[in-house]
């Protein structure tokens, strides 16, 4: 079995390196060669030849997360979140339609990639040291932090400092209502299912703001003229890659494409596609290689 | 497994909501139920059919939607309920009312209908007969659905976790926030207080039936 799948690998490798050589020769669109030659590139056994040679992969997303992963009627998830799975993607040289997307929701990251029902999760997936124990992490891509949002005829909430008394709305369960028990002790946290529930108690005065990660409320602050964000972020939640544990040479191989595409301008094209529409475009963060 | 343990405060705060939301609910329904009980069976039509409508509208509506009516549709009519633990009770109450009122009437129908005749005969009235007569024997064939609706109702409190009501289920998705490793017992904790509330109703039931049997 092993002498076969070995001598399998090898006719595969090898057909790989006569079909790039062919493509390199008469094709002239100098995309797709070049990702059939990164195919050879990688080290045989590992998870980015696996991907590569079978030519699909599956991302773990959001759907319901607006300029992140936002599902539309066609079915199809947009969002800075995919645009920089498709980045991954590429770089595998796998196309468009290799790609499936699978929803995943905060409280299932770690089981879809631990189960492989993902191969990769971009999510607006927070690197933490618990969650570190679970899945490797890739990146960061991105620097989101916690935030306030209220109504623009508010005036006596202006930053986190004024939070103290106050009902704070956020969703059960999540990290930012963690984080407001933890470090706001005389503000009273009012929990709801989804983030868009406490938008209709903000503006009926049951209560005082909404917090959770900046990027979130800059989508309802956008689409809504009498909500607004105050003050800076007061957390720092780096959105990172996840998959596999101890997949080592995956995750460097991310992060090494995460940093080409911070050097080439991709990754900020991405940016201004999706969440730069209402969000300005910040420098690109320094991934970590823990 | 040992979640569990490490977490007993968070879960023990969950639980006393948990247990709060079902007994102040509960004791609401159960008056709210008698009342329209005896609507349900009065002789005046215009109670009767109250009565009815109310049952038929609650007892058929998912719960989740009843609280999404109270939280975000009965603002915009100028209905402002304090959010959370009072928003949970009126909810929960309102809902547990109409299975509560339909577990008397059945326990009121299964008293034969002499009984009625003749206290109405003696000259009792109405509310006396109902309330000397009738109720007395019927709580005997009502204790074991009214526990079954109580039970109900102590599970059904989780739904109020997502309705700014920190109970058990919410103490349980913050600890599973918490604990990433270990969300299957952390949900195994939640269960296994879930069921410190309904077991010992339902021992309860069971003591309270054999002390209220009659030889018919």
């Amino acid at each position: 079995m092993r002498l076969r799948s070995t001598g399998l690998i090898a006719l595969l490798s090898v057909s790989a390196l006569t079909l790039s050589a062919c493509s390199g020769g008469d094709d002239t669109e100098p995309e797709p060669a070049a990702s059939t030659a990164d195919v050879a590139e990688f080290p045989e056994g590992s998870t980015m030849a696996k991907l590569a040679e079978a030519g699909k992969i599956t991302v773990g997303t959001k759907f319901d997360q607006p300029l992140f992963g936002l599902v539309g009627p066609d079915g199809v998830p947009e969002g800075f979140d995919v645009e920089i799975a498709r980045i991954i993607a590429s770089n595998l040289g796998i196309d468009e339609d290799g790609i499936s997307w699978k929803e995943t929701v905060s409280a299932n990251r770690e089981t879809f990639i631990k189960s492989g029902d993902v191969d990769i999760v971009v999510a607006t997936y927070t690197i933490n040291d618990k969650r570190k124990a679970e899945v490797s992490f890739a990146g960061p891509y991105y620097l989101a932090g916690q935030s306030i949002l209220t109504l623009t005829t508010t005036t006596d909430i202006e930053g986190p400092d004024d939070l103290a008394g106050k009902k704070v709305c956020t969703v059960a369960g999540s990290t930012p209502e963690a984080n407001l028990l933890a470090n706001f002790p005389d503000t009273e946290v009012v929990p709801f299912g989804t983030y868009s529930e406490c938008l209709e108690p903000l503006r009926n005065g049951q209560v005082d703001a909404v917090s959770t990660d900046n990027v979130i409320l800059a989508g309802f602050a956008a689409d809504n003229e009498d909500l607004e964000v105050r003050g800076e972020p007061f957390t720092e939640e780096p959105y990172g890659i996840g998959l596999g544990l101890e997949d080592d040479e995956f995750r460097t191989w991310i992060n090494d494409t995460l940093e080409a595409a911070f050097a080439d301008g991709s990754w900020t094209e991405a940016w201004e596609a999706t969440a730069g529409t209402v969000l300005p475009t910040p420098e690109p963060p320094a991934v970590d290689r823990y | 497994m040992n979640v569990i343990f490490d977490n007993i405060p968070a879960y023990l705060t969950g639980f006393l909501m948990t247990l709060k939301l079902s007994l102040v609910s509960g004791i609401l329904a159960l008056i709210c139920g008698l009342f329209l009980a005896a609507f349900r069976v009065s002789p005046l039509t215009p109670l009767r059919a109250l009565a009815t409508t109310y049952v038929e509208l609650l007892r058929n509506t998912p719960l989740t939607i009843v609280f999404f009516f109270l939280v975000f549709v009965a603002p915009q009519f100028g209905i402002l309920a304090p959010l959370g633990f009072w928003t949970a009770v009126i909810a929960l109450s309102a809902y547990t009312a109409a299975f509560v009122c339909e577990a008397v009437r059945s326990g009121i129908n299964s008293v034969q209908f002499g009984q009625a005749e003749a206290a109405r005969a003696i000259g009792l009235t109405f509310g006396q007969s109902l309330s000397l007569v009738i109720l007395p024997q019927a709580v005997r064939t009502v204790i074991p659905p009214l526990i079954n609706v109580f039970i109900a109702l102590a599970k059904n409190t989780s739904v109020a976790a997502g309705f700014a009501t920190v109970e058990l289920m919410a103490s349980g998705r913050r600890l599973a926030t918490a604990n990433p490793a270990d969300t299957v017992w952390v949900l195994v904790g939640v269960a296994l207080f879930y069921l410190a509330i309904t077991i010992p109703a339902g021992i309860l039931a069971g003591v309270v039936e054999r002390k209220v049997a009659f030889a018919r």
